[in-house]
């Protein structure tokens, strides 16, 4: 499952993020922010308009991504959805 | 030997967010040196304070980074800085890396970064009281054994905050860190510090999950958004005003005492209508700006911001600009020119550009003079469905016009760029936290300096120019209109008439549109001395009504309406879009299209108007 199909207040974990094209600069960021491997990560709550952007917790931190940037990050099947 | 060659040089470095500036302005207090770096737009903060020993320190406030891996102009000029490669800058002596003890999960990687780096490094562990609120507990020590680098807490908003930081960077320089393992994994290296160093009973503080429950609600946060603007654009407009009329009365007084010890000539003309009136109209805007400042900064700082753009962000993208846009685009009502150096703020160069290019759109307070004298010649006092005022749905359809037309062109804009590569978001939504009076006391005086200075200058030169242009030839003798008429302006105005004549424009108009392209509220007073009438702007627009109403056709009034929401001729605004893209490319196509949708709608207005009334 992708982050950008999680639903609102649910946590899992991060299994990796995935480059759009090669060298895809928005990934790297992502993999520096703490996108990372083992990482857990919560869907805090989505945007007014269309349910995006995304504000998404990692960390101690909270960010907001459009759907295309956390349709990048790949969630661990395990602890996904109860 | 002077001061600049003993002098320490620090750089304070860290994520966006650490409270790094804060901490600067606790340092230098007032002394600080606002530029740009060479050749580019970054902002470039400066400033020095004298140290207990009274060593001289040089203190380099760098902008905000998430890595060294850089993924904007302000990142790479931080990561040049610090490696000592970028132009005209020396490498710092010390980096002090400044982390925010709540948010040691992303700001300890960077810090990570930062002592690969071959610089001595000292941590200056922020923000300590919001943590010791929290029960975040850090063993110090440890965490300086684990990192090999000196950790220090401050406080950046309490005046003695930075006490220890000053007396650490007094002392002998910290040796060159160890850079760890050359394939050190920076995340897992982190966690292991977080387990060794921090207990965290929680991974957020309640209050900003209590304040974010209502703030970013789909519809409280939209109205809570919609009421903050609302009272923004309420005490920009009714606070201002007092202000700015005592600041008109006030130049003129000062002007008319200075010249009335000079013989009637063209000095005198040239001090009391060129420069005086040049430096009033600069002046005039300045309570507004600082009004407007006073609120965009603390909600900056309070950590709104990022909330407002989280909230518009699906709307503006759409229409090709970003949430980061919105700020920048709310600040153009006041003037154009803050909004586009608020521009400075939107990482992605493209939305940058395409922000700065719609900004003019936005109705600037300059045209309100302009508006206010049309609409009250020609539409008639009305009411509307029991409740609405005609000439208020008037005003509001002109600002609403404005906002539309800005969001078609930058959709236009997005069309037509040939970089379609994806933007990023990527958005820190940072804790909540009251603003500190230094800081805001600090910044207002930043941009009130750089709006003086940068846009000062301009139109006081223009309006010299202008003044010369309008004043010579001197009418000849026996002459009985109005002197402008005679002069180079009045020549060109008529000149002009062929061109602006599809649009309804008569001579009179023509020739107030050219001192209008200083400011342009001063096309009111001008089209006053085309109609050689002499007072105050309020008089000349309470007698000016009457008179224009009888002579303009209703076509004309309302193109100059449609005219005005366009409006490209303000040159200052034009020379902050140079200055801010370092481009006269940018200029001439921000002047091109603008003129175009000027004339563009003036002809239809005026040919359907004139169809319809006829």
């Amino acid at each position: 499952m992708r982050l950008s199909e999680l639903l609102p207040g649910n946590t899992a974990v991060v299994r990796e993020v995935e480059d759009v094209g090669s060298a895809d600069p928005i990934a790297r960021r992502l993999r520096d922010l703490g996108f990372v491997a083992g990482e857990p990560v919560k869907l805090v709550t989505r945007g007014p308009v269309g349910g995006d952007p995304l504000l998404v917790q990692i960390g101690f931190t909270r960010f907001a991504l459009r759907r295309s940037e956390a349709a990048r990050v790949w969630l661990q099947a395990a602890g996904a959805t109860p | 030997m002077s001061s600049a060659e003993t002098a320490l040089r620090i750089a304070l470095v860290g994520n966006p967010n650490c409270g790094k500036t804060a901490l600067f302005n606790l340092l230098t207090g007032s002394r600080q040196k606002v530029a740009n770096y060479a050749g580019v737009t970054v902002e470039r903060k400066q400033g020095r304070y004298v140290a207990p020993s009274g060593r001289v320190v040089d203190l380099l406030d760098l902008p905000g980074a998430y890595s060294l891996d850089a993924a904007s102009p302000d990142e790479a000029i931080t990561r040049d800085v610090c490696l000592g490669i970028a132009a005209g800058e020396t490498r710092p002596d010390l980096l002090v890396c400044v982390a925010d003890a709540t948010n040691l999960r992303l700001h300890l990687r960077f810090v990570l970064e930062v002592r690969r780096l071959g610089v001595p490094v000292v941590l200056a562990l922020n923000m300590m009281d919001a943590a010791a609120r929290r029960g975040i507990r850090i063993d110090i020590a440890a965490l300086e054994r684990e990192l090999g680098i000196p950790v220090i807490e401050t406080v950046a908003v309490r005046r003695a905050g930075a006490r220890a930081l000053i007396e650490r960077i007094d002392g002998p320089l910290p040796a060159l860190p160890d850079a760890g393992p050359a394939d050190l994994d920076l995340h897992a290296e982190v966690r292991r510090l977080l387990a060794a160093t921090v207990r965290m009973p929680t991974r957020t503080a309640a209050t900003d999950d209590a304040i974010d429950r209502v703030a970013l609600h789909p519809v409280w946060g939209l109205v809570l958004l919609g009421v903050l603007m609302f009272l923004i654009f309420q005490s920009v407009f009714s606070w201002a005003e007092p202000l700015m009329d005592a600041i008109e009365n006030g130049i003129k007084a000062l002007g008319a005492f200075s010249v009335a010890a000079l013989p009637e000539g063209p000095l005198r003309s040239l001090l009391a209508d060129g420069v005086f009136a040049g430096i009033g109209s600069v002046l005039v805007f300045l309570p507004q700006i600082l009004i407007l400042f006073l609120f965009i900064l603390a909600l900056e700082e309070s950590g709104y911001l990022p909330r407002a753009a989280f909230l518009l962000d699906r709307l503006m993208f759409k229409a090709g600009l970003s949430g980061r846009s919105f700020i920048p685009l709310l600040s153009s009502f006041a003037c154009a020119i803050p909004g586009i150096m608020a521009t400075r703020s939107i990482q992605d160069p493209r939305d940058r550009l395409a922000t700065i290019m719609v900004a003019p759109l936005m109705t600037c307070s300059a045209r309100l003079p302009v508006y206010t004298l049309l609409i009250a010649a020609f539409i008639p006092q009305r009411t509307v469905a029991g409740v609405f005022n005609l000439q208020g749905i008037v005003l509001f359809a002109l600002y609403v016009a404005g906002i539309v037309s800005a969001l078609a062109v930058a959709f236009v804009i997005k069309r037509l760029r040939r970089d379609r590569s994806e933007h990023a978001l990527l958005l820190e939504l940072p804790s909540y936290r009251w603003p500190h009076p230094r800081d805001l006391a600090i910044g207002l005086w930043e941009r009130a300096w750089i709006f003086l200075k940068r846009v000062g200058g301009i139109i006081l030169a223009l309006t010299v120019l202008l003044w010369f242009l309008s004043s010579f030839p001197a009418p000849p003798d026996g002459a009985t209109g109005p002197a402008i008429d005679y002069s180079f302006a009045g020549r060109i105005g008529r000149a002009l008439e062929v061109v602006f004549a599809p649009v309804g424009f008569n001579w009179q108009i023509c020739i107030a549109l050219i001192p209008g392209l200083a400011a342009r509220e001063v096309a009111v007073s001008a089209l006053g001395t085309v109609y050689a009438l002499s007072g105050s702007d309020d008089t000349i627009a309470a007698e000016l009504g009457p008179l224009i109403a009888g002579q303009w056709p209703l076509a004309t009034a309302l193109s100059l309406l449609v005219w005005y929401i366009f409006a490209p001729q303000c040159l200052s605004t034009l020379a902050v879009i140079r200055r801010e893209t370092n481009s006269w490319r940018n200029v001439w196509i921000a002047a091109g299209y603008l003129f175009a949708l000027a004339y563009a709608a003036s002809f239809v207005t005026y040919q359907v108007t004139r169809m319809l009334t006829s």
